[in-house]
């Protein structure tokens, strides 16, 4: 396990939790997202029931949780990639229940996904490049005046060669993104997000699939995305990662939030034991009915 | 076997009116199939809408024949809202069902006997309705060369067409290459990554929905105008494959695939008929094995045959990059 290293914005994001005692649903000082009552029901299965939670501005926050507890669900409820039974959330004090995903994001609250959405016949910079906001050519009848969006299109070009070398892909620029490796389509899939300038990243996963080599580099990035103001929500499985680079954790059990804290005591935490193990893991057998 | 007849037929068809209209339809399946992975089956539909637009309102209401080719854009943007608002909200096959359904449904409204009236049912409109088009000609004299031979009509529609075909081929390349075209290629990728990025996927569909629509109204109006009638037959739903055969052996997703498609496919389908016509007429194949009469089938035998191979071999087209085909199987 690597040292923890003290920065003014992580030091920033424990001191503004160290009071918040660790109860599933507690109110936070500056939350970012409020979540009340978002309900999500498959046919008979309730894949979602959350009944409040808060997700700190700064931070870096897991949501972790055996599978099927709902995380990518909530995570698809929140971002417009789906529509609850019923809940409010806001985003910056804003609404959001009700709104398309492509606005969801415009608002600056964007999202990977758990299976890369690399897309693979569009060169890698391409892909960068369509993640900028406010692009004068994508108007149908500007497309036709190149002279209209082209010192835009440098701009944005700049900015994704920046972002690229920061994540090591700039060598990969005008490769197809289906020539890039498993671990580099997840960095990829980062970098355009950022592109969008986002205030909250959420990473579906950003692990999952990624050889060990790249694992530090990926932690070093998303630890660097709070360094640069904005606040990541993740869902990941790797412990060893989320206690790493989490400030806070909450846990989702059976689409319900169970517990919530910083990381090393909500690990401890009887209920996250139980909803991983099941709730009669230390009894003897005999004594079950 | 007369071979300069038989290549100066074929080239003739490869340079003729077929090849403009089928290039121009297949122009529009193009930005729908090629660039935004939409699903058109019923280009067929909008060939007939703006056939029949230009068609009714010149013979039936006197309408001048440049308000009419105008109602027919019109006509065909309609047909693209009609299409997409219900379906592009939801995955892409949808969109196949219901325009191929549509381009049937317009079909035989077209050939009903009580619209018989306005549409002249299975017989369609016959009249000089391109009079105020051939016009303009500046050829009177038509075009004679040994090779090639067109009336002056003839040579007015192909000008006219050819020049059509490279406007409509020069709008696609602009538009491919600015970030309005990114956003399309994106989503034929993966719809919901574009979303993810704050685009209006569905928004963007439409436009790409309309805008292959309106290229096919005027594949139409060419189809209307060079045979002076309008048939409800001309536009089934072969018409629409033919199309997609067109695209796909050209290219798709390449600016030019379908120019060159529409010109190799037509010069190849006259070419074998009239290799097979003579081969009969001078007793190279036996009359128990093929008589004059079954020509136009077996031509079509040996062009589709042909295509199978083109798949297996040069599964791309023409222009394609085999090695970016092979990049669709998602690792």
């Amino acid at each position: 396990m690597q040292e923890l290293k003290s920065t003014p914005k992580r030091d920033a994001a424990l001191a503004a939790l160290a009071s918040v005692p660790s109860i599933p649903g507690i109110k936070k000082p500056d939350p970012i997202i409020i979540a009340d009552n978002v309900v999500r029901r498959f046919g008979g299965l309730t894949a979602v029931d959350v009944e409040h939670v808060e997700i700190q501005r700064g931070t870096i926050t897991a949501l972790i949780g055996p599978n099927g507890a709902g995380k990518t669900t909530f995570f698809n409820l929140l971002t417009g990639f789906d529509k609850p039974n019923s809940g409010n959330w806001t985003f910056n004090g804003k609404a959001l229940a009700g709104i398309a995903p492509h606005k969801v994001a415009r608002l600056g609250m964007v999202r990977t996904f758990q299976l890369t959405k690399a897309l693979f016949r569009l060169s890698v910079m391409d892909n960068m490049r369509l993640g900028a906001k406010n692009q004068v050519g994508e108007g149908i009848l500007r497309a036709l005046l190149p002279f209209s969006w082209r010192s835009q299109e440098e701009r944005i070009t700049q900015r994704a060669t920046e972002l690229l070398t920061r994540f090591k892909l700039d060598s990969k620029a005008d490769d197809f993104a289906a020539a890039l490796s498993g671990g580099q389509r997840k960095l990829l899939e980062m970098a355009r997000a950022l592109m969008v300038d986002p205030e909250l990243v959420m990473l579906d996963e950003p692990m999952a699939g990624v050889n060990p080599a790249l694992t530090q580099s990926l932690l070093g990035h998303i630890k660097d995305l709070r360094e640069q103001g904005m606040t990541v929500l993740f869902v990941e499985h790797d412990m060893d990662m989320v206690r790493d680079i989490s400030d806070w954790v909450i846990v989702m059990a059976q689409g319900k939030v169970v517990a919530e804290g910083p990381p090393d005591s909500v690990m401890s935490n009887p209920a996250v034991i139980d909803a991983y193990l099941g709730a009669h893991h230390d009894q003897p057998l005999d004594e079950q009915e | 076997m007369d071979w300069v007849f038989i290549l100066q037929q074929a080239i003739s068809a490869g340079i003729g009116v077929n090849a403009i209209i089928f290039a121009l339809a297949a122009i529009g399946l193009n930005m729908h199939f090629g660039y935004t992975g939409l699903l058109n089956f019923g280009q067929a539909g909008f060939l007939a809408v703006g056939a029949y637009t230009v068609a009714v309102l010149v013979v039936n209401f006197e309408v001048s024949i440049w308000l009419a080719f105008l109602a027919g854009v019109g006509a065909s943007i309609l047909l693209a809202l009609l299409l997409g608002i219900p379906t592009l909200r939801l995955r892409a096959d949808y969109l196949a069902i219901v325009t191929i359904a549509t381009a049937e449904i317009i079909r035989q409204v077209a050939r009903s006997v009580s619209l018989r009236e306005y549409f002249g049912g299975s017989d369609g409109i016959t009249g000089k309705f391109g009079a105020d088009f051939f016009a303009l000609n500046p050829f009177p004299n038509g075009l004679e060369l040994a090779f090639l031979r067109y009336t002056p009509n003839d040579l007015w529609v192909v000008i006219v067409g050819w020049a059509l075909v490279v406007i409509f081929v020069f709008l696609t390349y602009l538009m491919m290459r600015s970030p309005w075209g990114r956003v399309i290629k994106a989503i034929r990728e993966d719809e919901e990554a574009v979303r993810s990025l704050g685009k209006n996927v569905y928004f963007y569909k439409m436009q790409s929905l309309i805008l292959g629509g309106v290229v096919g109204s005027f594949a139409g109006f060419v189809y209307a105008i060079s045979r002076q009638s309008v048939q409800p037959d001309n536009y089934s739903t072969a018409l629409t494959f033919f199309a997609y055969a067109v695209l796909i052996l050209g290219g798709a997703a390449r600016v030019l695939g379908p120019v060159a498609g529409s010109i190799i496919f037509w010069f190849l389908l006259v070419f074998v008929e009239q290799v097979l016509r003579q081969a009969v007429a001078n007793d190279l194949i036996p009359n128990w094995l093929m008589s004059p009469n079954q020509v136009g089938q077996v031509r079509f035998m040996l062009v589709g045959l042909g295509l199978m191979l083109l798949m297996i071999y040069r599964p791309q087209g023409i222009f394609g990059d085999r090695k970016e085909l092979a990049l669709d199987a998602r690792a």
